[in-house]
């Protein structure tokens, strides 16, 4: 296997020029899919049979949790790439996304909490599901805490890589969280075996929302990786012509 | 790489571990089977979780007081409860409520929660698949004539 291309991408000035190029990719894809996705699911999908209305905060809801979980993810993998071969630009990476992930934790805790006052009667319960969500927006914070207590970058980057690791445990609890436990949380309608517990008419704007969703968080991901990669290479000689070239 | 590979195992285990320990701990309610099967006390605080059984609800006019049965489909548990019900709350469907029993084993709930599950379609759906059930039902009920 050639790993060419990933030793490549390890060198700031290749990454910065190769994530300036994919940004506005991944940003117009998230527009339109976005812009699909609130129509059919704000407009064209019908009512549900419970929840009337109301259920259609599903579209930024869902969107929202499984990105703040998908976030994490990036980051640790991010950071345990870093940690191994010592890239500076995969810790750029993996500080980028804590930020992210933290306001995409925070849209699902708010907008479940929204949705849980009308159907489930409260705002906040104790619940597994809600408590593991919760865990995973203190471990953002305190991995965002963490890098910005040490001032050396070098050992920020070594420090909250290992914050990053630990905190992986959280995403299977998250996940199984409403089969392991009794949950006043619903189960999955989506990620188990067989069929999804909801017709095309809704899932598919759903599925939209949720591409879209992905798409966003990757330009935003790179915009801020590559502002963070400037910070970091701020002496170097190539990013006077990369600026200068005007790309 | 020692490290990383160290971190991710030590941490796998430790949670595994404390998962296990947490397994039966972390209970966000209770079942009637386990009500039943005594794991808690007469005037413990906790949650009851179930299903409200199909023509149980009664309410009394004049009054927001409300009584109905909520089962597992092995234990049934009384509940008596005189507070605003959520929306989703129905016959048939899962609710969480929290309170505790009284001397008569009759479960007097301070809070209830309506409980949805993971499904989800249009409305004209669910009429005509229980539509289909009814007529389903009614042929099975009329075939061993």
């Amino acid at each position: 296997m050639n790993w060419v291309w990933f030793h490549r991408l390890g060198s700031p000035p290749h990454f910065f020029r190769i994530a300036g190029r994919m940004i506005p990719w991944f940003a117009w894809l998230a527009a339109i899919t976005g812009i699909a996705g609130l129509i059919g699911g704000l407009g064209l999908a019908p009512p549900d049979y419970q929840q009337g209305e109301g259920y259609r905060i599903i579209f930024v809801h869902v969107p929202a949790a499984v990105l703040s979980t998908t976030a994490y993810a990036v980051m640790a993998s991010a950071a345990a790439v870093g940690l191994i071969w010592r890239m500076n630009v995969a810790h750029a990476v993996a500080a980028s996304s804590a930020a992210v992930g933290a306001w995409f934790t925070f849209v699902a805790l708010a907008t479940g909490s929204l949705w849980g006052r009308p159907m489930w009667g409260t705002y906040w319960e104790w619940d597994p599901r809600l408590v593991s969500e919760l865990v995973l927006l203190f471990l953002y914070l305190g991995y965002m805490g963490l890098r910005s207590a040490i001032d050396d970058t070098a050992r920020a980057d070594r420090a909250s890589a290992v914050l990053a690791l630990v905190g992986v445990i959280n995403l299977p609890i998250i996940h199984y969280s409403v089969d392991w436990w009794n949950s006043l949380h619903q189960g999955h309608t989506l990620l188990k075996f067989g069929k999804a517990s909801m017709p095309p008419s809704m899932l598919v704007p759903l599925l939209l929302m949720m591409l879209a969703f992905t798409l966003y968080f990757g330009a935003i991901l790179l915009v801020r990786a590559r502002g963070e990669i400037l910070r970091r290479e701020r002496n170097a000689r190539w990013i006077g012509e990369a600026i200068g070239a005007g790309s | 790489m020692t490290l990383v590979a160290v971190i991710v195992l030590g941490v796998g285990v430790a949670g595994a571990l404390a998962l296990r320990a947490f397994r039966e701990n972390v209970m966000f309610y209770f079942d009637p089977s386990k009500v039943a099967a005594g794991q808690v006390k007469q005037g413990q605080h906790f949650r009851l979780g179930g299903m409200v059984v199909k023509g149980s609800v009664q309410r009394q006019s004049g009054s927001l007081d409300v009584k109905f049965t909520v089962t597992d489909f092995a234990h049934n548990v009384p509940v008596t409860y005189d507070k605003v019900l959520p929306d989703l709350f129905k016959e048939g469907a899962g609710v969480v409520a929290l309170g505790r029993l009284d001397e008569h084993g009759t479960f007097v709930a301070d809070e209830v929660l309506a409980k949805h599950d993971e499904k989800y379609m249009p409305p004209e759906v669910a009429r005509s698949l229980k539509q289909g059930q009814a007529a389903a039902a009614a042929n099975g009920a009329e075939a061993p004539h």
